[in-house]
């Protein structure tokens, strides 16, 4: 699956025919432009794509793509995708979600295809509403958060995608902004490089019922001091003239400038996604305003077994031992006796 | 071996083992039933046992039983009444009591009749006197002491001792049916092949019990059933559960599809899980998923993805599958669903059995959910039907719900071992790429099916989903379009009818007394059906299979009897179903929901009061 980028395909390749019906302005639209792109620019062919989702805005995406797809029901595309991959583990199976449909109604299946590690893509759509319902509170929903179902607001602790990810023993979690398409291609292309479950968080803004809730560290004006984007191997630097970082001080994250209290850009962490200590991926996945900037770009990716790839080995290893292989066979072992 | 005093020639016998869940009732029952079949028996059994695996010792919550009927005839059911109790201790009389025949062997294990186990079980000083078995002919032995002095010589701790005295109860038995003890000797090597001592033990003990046996023969009539005269082939024992899974299988192989189970532990279906776990050898994909709909969702991602997909389980998991059958009804993909039902509402009487989903399989999901319904009659041809629902759902593109149940689910009979080539063929709708474009729900005229279109084939690109969908394929709200597709699903599930067999009816195809049935009630209606028409009533039976559709013959069945009787272990589900399809006839009921199959003698009863005792003539 290696990227070679021949053209063999365009991004109008993998456009359906049926028409995007998402609101104007709908954070989806940039998510699918992304999505369209980075599959134009991978060496796979087009029938090998599986799109499969939940129910939810986001899982309208698969009509669009012109790939296979399978609009699931709520809450359950995790599962749905793990059937499909265990069957023809050939395939590259993207689930694309909300954080209502994975992580409420769709949480223990998401947790579990995370555990078991087997090989998908996860697109988690997380504009911490629900749309589609007409805007109810979600478990991503700020403490507080006025909705129709939290007139007074919220009184739950909202989950992090990345904590509750990581947490789940996840070996790929990225994050991104719906609309910052360049970024959104370079973790997409990673995720679909990755052998195991990737999970991209996609931080989106849905226009309709909880417009601007990432505009702290998403808009203009505040995302070079408010984000800090995370490669492997670099260093963890940010802000409009470059001059902050994050270091590890008693046990702790700490953002800090350069030039200031002796600090020097050596003194700064340099990113290691393939750590495999979840330690410090989970403290950064878990990084907000206002102490922290949020964190965007490929924060954990540690390379394990696959769950297709174990269960493919079993089987070799079992029909190495075996010497059943068809129904006839079957029947016929074990204890048997002869009526004459 | 020993000369027997007084050998009562039978043509069948019932025999019941009964102890505390943890005194190893269970195997000592399958191991009897093995030896029983591999002589020439015919044999039905019925596993009898309590939800704890470890129920308060003594009491009778926690009494396991394995009822087993051997003959030298057909035995089509487990046998209502036993002529030989073995006992291990006061609850396991109590919990019997009423099963027992006249006359019948109770064996009991004397050291275990304490005062406070006596107490525990629910007596006040004298078990066999209280509940008036005196008059039965009671066999007490000292089993434990007999184990302990048996083993005596053997450097083993006392728990390992006493865990053998369910041996010592079999070989009692096999001395009175003069059986060999080679096949359970052999059992035991395998068993406990790691642990030599362990293994001496119990053999060492399964000896002491038949020698036993001779040392009291006095004391002792031996039983002599005949070989029963059985079809020539090659044979094996067989469960319910076990049949089901293979069933399943060879339609796979049989359609050339790899077999995809996603399930969830749940009690009596857990077997076929099991089962399907150790075909690895045959490329057979499992998955126990995360819970009930996890397992249905991965079959239907795995149908989707081109496998023969199935997910196994009992009522309540059945309930939790329900949304996610209908996303397989709307997007028209092959999915066998088997429901091993067990008694219910909620876990109700988890290893118990009843027929009470039916109306769940029919009805229970929301909006038009056509579904077709195939139930299993014995535990050997839950492997027909396992074939036969995986062929309607792959050829049909459709969900198909199995019904079985606990009493199919464990219990065992000897199952003449077909050949695969004798089985029916089964085509596969593959979607093929040509010229015009690929529409998802594009219909065979005849049968309406649509076509199957494996993902990873270049050119068939396409997206289904819950949504309501055009022939297209793409999402459609329009009513006109809903109402075709509502009508037009319905109607493909109705055209499965024409590949169906007929109704077959037991007996002349008129008369008095039609008794009707479905399912796993075969055996019981099958044998007192027989009896009665000994015994000189009109009586028929019809047992259904095919619950949705129904045979095409149904009414023109219906229509050479009186009277018609439907006997059903829950309050009258069939009747009702009946009642909609074919209302111009009457139905009587014959229910039963106690967690337990009929008994021959309850439904011949049952027949004489409706018939007032009228005779042929």
């Amino acid at each position: 699956m290696a990227e070679t980028n021949n053209n063999k395909y365009a991004a109008k390749d993998f456009k359906s025919d049926q028409e995007v019906r998402w609101c104007p302005g709908c954070g989806d639209h940039a998510i699918l432009a992304a999505l369209q792109k980075t599959l134009a620019e991978l060496d796979i062919p087009k029938e090998k794509y599986v799109f499969v989702s939940g129910i939810g805005c986001s899982s309208r995406l698969p009509y669009y793509m012109n790939t296979y797809g399978f609009h699931g029901i709520h809450g359950r595309a995790a599962a749905i995708a793990t059937g499909i991959k265990i069957a023809n583990p050939d395939l590259m199976v993207w689930e694309m979600t909300g954080d209502g449909d994975a992580l409420a109604i769709g949480g223990n299946h998401y947790i579990h295809a995370i555990r078991r590690n087997i090989d998908i893509k996860i697109v988690l759509f997380n504009n911490e509403i629900y749309g589609l319902t007409k805007g109810q509170y979600s478990p991503t929903s700020k403490k507080g958060l006025i909705t129709k179902t939290s007139p007074y607001g919220t009184i739950e602790e909202p989950f992090k995608v990345g904590e509750l990810t990581i947490g789940a023993n996840g070996r790929f979690f990225a994050r991104t902004v719906d609309y910052n398409l360049q970024l959104s291609s370079e973790v997409y292309k990673e995720a679909a490089k990755f052998h195991g479950t990737a999970v991209v968080e996609v931080v989106q803004n849905c226009v309709i019922f909880n417009d601007g809730t990432h505009d702290a560290f998403t808009s203009k004006e505040n995302r070079d001091e408010n984000t800090i984007i995370l490669r492997h191997g670099e260093k963890m630097i940010f802000g409009k003239n470059r001059d902050k970082g994050i270091i590890l001080k008693d046990l702790k994250l700490k953002v800090v400038k350069i030039g200031e209290d002796g600090i020097t850009e050596k003194d700064i962490l340099t990113h290691d996604a393939h750590e495999p200590n979840p330690g410090i991926h989970y403290r950064l996945a878990g990084m907000s305003l206002p102490e922290y900037p949020v964190a965007l770009g490929v924060i954990r990716a540690i390379s394990t077994k696959t769950y297709d790839a174990a269960m493919m080995e079993q089987h070799e290893r079992v029909q190495a031992r075996s010497k059943i292989r068809t129904v006839d066979e079957l029947l016929k072992s074990g204890a048997t006796w002869e009526v004459k | 071996m020993g000369k027997r005093s007084k050998v009562i020639e039978k043509d069948a016998v019932v025999i019941r083992f009964s102890g505390d869940s943890g005194d190893g009732m269970q195997l000592t029952g399958t191991l009897f039933s093995n030896t029983s079949a591999l002589f020439g028996h015919d044999i039905s059994t019925f596993p009898d046992y309590p939800a704890e695996i470890r129920a308060p010792q003594g009491t009778v919550g926690g009494v396991s039983g394995f009822q087993v009927h051997i003959g030298h005839k057909l035995i089509n059911t487990p046998g209502d009444f036993t002529d030989i109790l073995v006992a291990m201790n006061p609850a396991a009389i109590r919990a019997n009591v009423r099963w027992l025949k006249k006359g019948s062997t109770i064996i009991y294990d004397s050291d275990n009749f304490t005062e406070k186990s006596i107490q525990r079980a629910g007596y006040k000083a004298d078990p066999f006197a209280e509940d008036k078995l005196d008059s039965m002919n009671l066999i007490a032995a000292p089993i434990t002491t007999l184990v302990k002095e048996a083993l005596k010589d053997m450097d083993l701790d006392p728990k390992t001792v006493l865990r053998t005295k369910n041996m010592f109860a079999l070989g009692l038995i096999y001395w009175l049916f003069d059986s060999r003890l080679k096949y359970t000797e052999e059992f035991i090597e395998e068993k406990f092949g790691k642990k030599p001592l362990v293994a001496e033990a119990n053999n060492k003990v399964l000896r002491a019990g038949y020698y036993y046996g001779e040392t009291i023969e006095a004391l002792t009539p031996s039983y002599r059933v005949n070989r029963a005269p059985i079809k020539k082939g090659t044979y094996r024992n067989i469960n319910g559960n076990q049949a089901t899974a293979w069933g399943v299988l060879a339609a796979a192989e049989k359609a050339g599809l790899k077999l995809f189970i996603g399930s969830y532990p749940i009690t009596p279906a857990t077997g076929i899980l099991e089962e399907l776990a150790l075909r690895k050898d045959m490329g057979v994909k499992s998955l126990q998923a995360e819970d009930e709909i996890a397992g249905i969702c991965t079959s239907i991602g795995a149908s989707f993805a081109g496998r023969m997909a199935v997910t196994s389980t009992s009522g309540p998991g059945l309930a939790l599958k329900s949304e996610a059958l209908n996303l397989a009804v709307m997007t028209e993909l092959p999915l066998l669903v088997i429901d091993v039902q067990r008694g219910g509402p909620s876990t109700g009487l988890p290893t118990k059995t009843e027929q009470a989903d039916l109306w769940q399989a029919l009805y229970g999901r929301n909006g038009e959910s056509p579904i077709p319904v195939i139930a299993a009659s014995t535990p050997s041809d839950c492997f027909r039907f396992g074939f036969e629902a995986a062929k309607i759902a792959i050829e049909h593109m459709t969900p198909v719900i199995l019904l079985t149940d606990g009493y199919l689910a464990n219990g065992s009979e000897p199952w003449r071992i077909p050949s695969t080539k004798d089985l029916p063929s089964i085509t596969v709708p593959y979607a093929v790429r040509s010229d015009k474009e690929f529409l998802a729900y594009e219909r065979d005229p005849k049968t309406l099916v649509r076509k199957w279109a494996i993902p990873g084939t270049p050119g068939l690109e396409h997206r289904v989903g819950g949504l309501e969908k055009t022939i297209k394929g793409s999402v459609s709200y329009i009513p006109e379009n809903h109402e075709y597709m509502v009508k037009t699903r319905e109607e493909k599930v109705e055209r499965i009818v024409n590949e169906l067999p007929n109704l077959e009816v037991l007996g002349k195809k008129t008369g008095d007394l039609l008794v009707i049935g479905w399912g796993s009630t075969y055996g019981h209606i099958t044998s007192a059906v027989t009896e009665l028409q000994k015994e000189g009533y009109a009586v028929s039976a019809a047992i259904f299979n095919y619950i949705r559709p129904l045979p095409k013959n149904t009414a023109k069945v219906f229509a050479g009897f009186d009277k018609l009787l439907v006997c059903e272990l829950n309050t009258g589900q069939f009747a009702n179903y009946l009642r909609i399809k074919h209302q111009k006839y009457t139905y009587n009921q014959y229910n039963k929901v106690q967690g337990l199959p009929f008994t021959i003698t309850e439904i011949k009863d049952h027949c004489v009061k409706l018939l007032k005792g009228k005779k042929n003539g």
